[in-house]
């Protein structure tokens, strides 16, 4: 399940959570974009990472590119919250 | 009726007014994201915006409803699968052929379109160039910030970029060679000189469309001319500037020994000398420069203004000039620079000015 709110939410159909299949987060994030062609580019950059100030947590636990995903694993895409 | 396209920190402004006689705020867009750059392309009437948002990354948007929606335009990314990412879009200019438009961007990309902004591919002859490994940027990054088109021809351009110097194509973009000969970096040793790939930190760039071989350089200390359309350069800093640093610099198009600078007091101090804020005029290809100051600010301002936040509409005795500054002031005149008036006050930080 990965779950997008803000901007993310409207260039992915209107909704806040999403089922796809992946065994990274990286692959999830992948397969959101093929699902989603509009996301292309907001949530990973041209290298396949994701951008620096979004955060990305698999149940709760900070998260990156390679870091596994179960079956069941909730997958949420936050923007950071930066400066002081 | 003059339209003002305003870039700041926290979004987009467009203004509608007559100089000297104020201006109202008509429109504002992607309220709280940074702005860099916006334009409207007279051709089409299509409004473009760069926006970098500081969690997805940068895009372009355009918007043919005066800016009430706005569509992301595809294709303004680097190659996927690369070691870079697209960082910044820091402007965009209308191309000579119909429904071209121009990107320049960091890391010193170069895109282009043929439908007006909808949908951009990147420069190959530019992005492939074998020194750019060497290429180093400037303390705002490796910004593609100025483009130079050739009126009435699509073939040729020049683009700078920070800090790997002016670079000029006469097919269209697919082969590139630089136009740096006669600039002096004072922040490089001599011995570095030699060395082309050494920084040389260009701040803006205009071409007089008049005798378009004629273009005026903003440099990071030093104000040059080239004759050659870009290829060399002549130091024209002195002559009456209180400073040869600063970063916008504006042409007026009837006059192509005419040029307009706003000084800072240095790199070390980026704002307007003497806390006074005066535009530096010439009208002999800058063999003197004279200061245009009545109405602008003349006690304790300390002002900032970027290199893209200067612009002008009309040309001759009917130029208009504009220019923002990072205090959010805006300022404008209607008749060449001689006397100002304020445009607005507490605006963002203003990033880019666009007039028409």
């Amino acid at each position: 399940m990965v779950c997008v709110r803000g901007p993310l939410r409207k260039l992915t159909g209107g909704r806040p959570e999403h089922e796809l299949q992946g065994a990274t987060v990286l692959a999830l994030l992948q397969a959101l974009e093929a699902a989603y062609p509009e996301v292309d580019g907001w949530i990973l950059d041209e290298r396949g990472l994701i951008r620096r100030h979004i955060n990305v947590f698999v149940n709760g636990g900070r998260a990156g590119e390679a870091s596994d995903v179960r079956s069941g694993d909730r997958v949420e895409v936050i923007p950071a919250i930066t400066g002081g | 009726m003059t339209e003002l396209v305003v870039g700041t920190k926290k979004g987009l402004f467009v203004l509608e007014g007559e100089p000297g006689e104020g201006f109202e705020i008509q429109t504002r867009a992607f309220a709280g994201q940074p702005v860099d750059f916006a334009t409207r392309d007279p051709r089409s009437g299509r409004l473009l915006a760069t926006v970098t948002s500081p969690f997805y990354g940068p895009k372009i948007f355009y918007s043919d409803d005066a800016g009430a929606d706005w569509e992301q335009a595809e294709g303004a990314a680097l190659p996927e699968g690369g070691d870079r990412a697209l960082e910044r879009i820091w402007v965009i200019a209308c191309g000579q052929d119909s429904g071209t438009v121009y990107a320049g961007g960091d890391p010193g990309v170069l895109f282009e379109s043929r439908d007006g902004g909808a949908s951009w591919e990147i420069n190959a002859g530019l992005w492939e160039q074998p020194s750019r490994p060497h290429w180093q940027p400037g303390g705002g990054g490796l910004c593609l910030h100025t483009i130079c088109t050739w009126p009435g021809d699509p073939d040729r351009l020049a683009v700078a970029v920070s800090a790997a110097g002016m670079w000029l194509t006469e097919d269209a973009g697919r082969t590139w060679r630089r136009g740096n000969e006669g600039i002096v970096p004072r922040y490089l040793p001599q011995e570095a000189l030699a060395d082309e790939n050494a920084g040389r930190c260009v701040h803006h760039v205009e071409r007089a469309p008049k005798r378009p071989e004629r273009m005026f350089m903003q440099f990071h200390g030093g104000v040059y001319r080239s004759d050659d359309a870009g290829a060399s350069w002549t130091d024209i800093g002195g002559g009456g500037l209180p400073s040869d640093f600063g970063f916008p610099l504006m042409i007026d198009p009837a006059d192509p020994d005419s040029a307009y600078v706003i000084p800072l007091v240095a790199d070390m101090d980026r704002v307007t000398p003497d806390g006074r804020v005066r535009v530096y005029e010439t009208r002999d290809g800058g063999a003197s420069w004279a200061a245009r100051g009545d109405g602008l600010p003349s006690e304790h301002a300390y002002l900032t203004v970027l290199r893209q936040a200067f612009a002008r509409a009309a040309e001759g005795d009917a130029l208009q000039l504009y220019f923002g500054a990072t205090s959010g002031d805006l300022f404008g005149s209607g008749d060449a620079g001689a006397t100002w008036t304020t445009v607005a006050t507490r605006l963002p930080p203003v990033f880019s000015v666009e007039a028409s």
